[in-house]
């Protein structure tokens, strides 16, 4: 499913005196099956931005289409729109309210117009994805450890089969292994069931690793989109805008400027790694 | 949907009123609503009207901000000026099937309509002109004589500036689990009443649960800053009286004596 932004602005509180230009004149394309990620330091706009791929905020000015449709139509259904193009916030273990795990993660498809019994077959698929167990589906969702949360969070999402999946900081607060599990399973759900993920991560290193091309934001500018690589050749413009390059990127840098022959666009600890060894004549 | 609610709200600029002592404004704001009740003719509303022209110019909020926060309240308004007009006896103006529409009722109405209005600018412009911090300090200053009386004054203000605290934040905490939810294909807009009212638990459970996490961090940070209550505490920035201070009371006062004397020698 492809997605355009074509000069979309939005401004909050329109009128008072704290009006915010959130948004100014972004314009990108994502293709069916990427894997975006989008940068920015906090207050760029990038929370603002993926409120608007599902309809959630309406700008201000600009359009938005989907499948080359425009969202802004009077006869487009914005409840099909979010079905398809699933939304998961920050912390999105807070969203979650019912008594058991299985009948919170069935609220989703049961909106769509499911049956109880499609919605169940579709909650069990996704909580299998997301690597909860049988055991817990009778289990209430606040009796979980944190990390299990957001992922029958995400389940929740997953549970609507939608073709587009935005995630918004999916793995602040939780623990290392539970990071590499989101972000794996991410993976898997790009890879092998060809669902667009669009990942808003302050993680350089997350980016480089997963992402095929960076939308960074500034301000409420989209200022460059490109590559993992390409992206992080400019480490002066990232810096200036409060982020940064990945740490493996940032050694070969300076190994570059000791005398080193490395090739300083690698971003991956692999890359780097080849690079070195290389570069070291091993 | 939620941020156009502006009541309570704090509007951030300079002016003379934003400046003034709170307990002033508190003070000002009850003598105000007293006048409101004093007046019952043309000419003392005039006068209600002039002051609170005069003071909205005073505020430097802008008029459309006000009359944003009216929107929430229009619907009550509205109630209690068709009940006053429709269903105050006196001298018939007309009438037609089982609806008599008396002179009475329209004046009641109009004065209902006015009075209720001034009342919520009245009060809004304290709050838009006030932060909730100094607000609780005033109202904790000027109850203190109740101390005397055992009424726990400082847990009172601390409760209220913490409820102020807590009003935004549950408003931005409600704004974006609606959104979770929305995102996953809840309806909040369509369907009767049962099933509407259905729709907001899963809105209201999160929103529970969240302000009593909030609620148990707040409590745990107090008490890791040492706060055991109000004995012995002292502020930080204590409430001062300055010139212009005793210049608002005068004025106040002097208003207040203006609407009496309007009250007992105006027409109508």
């Amino acid at each position: 499913m492809s997605i355009i932004c074509d000069h979309v602005n939005y401004i909050y509180s329109r009128g008072t005196s704290d009006e915010i230009h959130a948004l100014k004149d972004v314009c990108f394309k994502i293709e069916d099956g990427e894997f975006i990620g989008i940068i920015g330091a906090t207050g760029s706009g990038k929370s603002t931005l993926i409120q608007h791929l599902n309809g959630l905020l309406k700008a201000t000015s600009g359009h938005i289409y989907i499948n080359g449709e425009d969202i802004y139509d009077s006869d487009y259904s914005l409840k099909k729109l979010r079905s398809r193009v699933g939304l998961v916030f920050q912390y999105p273990e807070h969203q979650l309210f019912e008594e058991t795990v299985l009948k919170d993660v069935c609220f989703g498809p049961k909106n769509q117009g499911l049956t109880s019994t499609e919605s169940q077959m579709r909650a069990y698929e996704a909580l299998e994805n997301v690597k909860m167990g049988e055991d817990c589906y009778d289990v209430s969702p606040f009796d979980l450890s944190g990390g299990q949360k957001r992922r029958v969070a995400i389940a929740g999402v997953l549970a609507m089969k939608p073709e587009v999946l935005i995630l918004d900081e999916p793995t602040a607060g939780l623990d290392p292994e539970g990071r590499e599990e989101i972000l794996h399973l991410l993976k898997s759900l790009h890879d092998e069931q060809g669902i667009t993920i669009i990942l808003v991560s302050h993680s350089m290193e997350d980016m480089a690793d997963y992402a095929e091309r960076l939308l960074v934001m500034d301000k409420g500018s989209l200022i460059m989109n490109g590559s993992p690589r390409e992206i992080f050749q400019n480490s002066a413009i990232l810096e200036e805008i409060g982020l940064s390059v990945p740490q493996v990127t940032g050694v070969l840098r300076e190994m570059r400027q000791k005398g080193f022959d490395v090739d300083i666009s690698a971003t991956t600890i692999e890359e780097a790694a080849d690079s070195i060894m290389r570069a070291l004549g091993l | 949907m939620i941020r156009d609610i502006t009541i309570g709200q704090y509007y951030q600029t300079d002016s003379v009123l934003h400046r003034l002592d709170p307990r002033d404004k508190l003070a000002g704001t009850l003598i105000f609503i007293i006048s409101l009740f004093v007046a019952k003719n043309v000419t003392s509303y005039a006068v209600a009207t002039a002051f609170l022209i005069a003071v909205i110019l005073l505020s430097k909020v802008p008029m459309s901000f006000i009359l944003r926060g009216m929107k929430a309240v229009v619907i009550i308004l509205l109630i209690t000026v068709l009940f006053n007009l429709f269903l105050t006896p006196g001298i018939t103006f007309v009438s037609f099937w089982k609806i008599r529409i008396t002179y009475e009722g329209m004046k009641t109405a109009a004065y209902t309509a006015v009075r209720l209005t001034y009342l919520i600018i009245g009060s809004s412009l304290m709050t838009l002109t006030t932060t909730p911090n100094n607000l609780t300090d005033g109202l904790e200053s000027l109850m203190k004589p109740l101390g005397v009386f055992r009424v726990p004054v400082h847990e009172i203000a601390m409760m209220m500036s913490i409820a102020l605290r807590f009003i935004p934040i549950l408003m931005e905490e409600t704004d974006k689990i609606m959104k979770a939810q929305l995102s996953r294909g809840a309806d909040f807009e369509s369907g009767g009443l049962i099933k509407r009212s259905k729709a907001l638990i899963p809105l209201l459970v999160p929103l529970f649960v969240s302000a009593f996490r909030r609620a148990n961090d707040l409590a745990m940070a107090m008490e890791a800053r040492c706060y055991h209550g109000g004995k012995g505490r002292t502020k930080m920035k204590p409430l001062v009286y300055r010139g212009s201070d005793y210049i608002a009371y005068a004025v106040i006062i002097m208003y207040f004596v203006l609407i009496v004397i309007a009250q007992r020698v105006g027409m109508l």
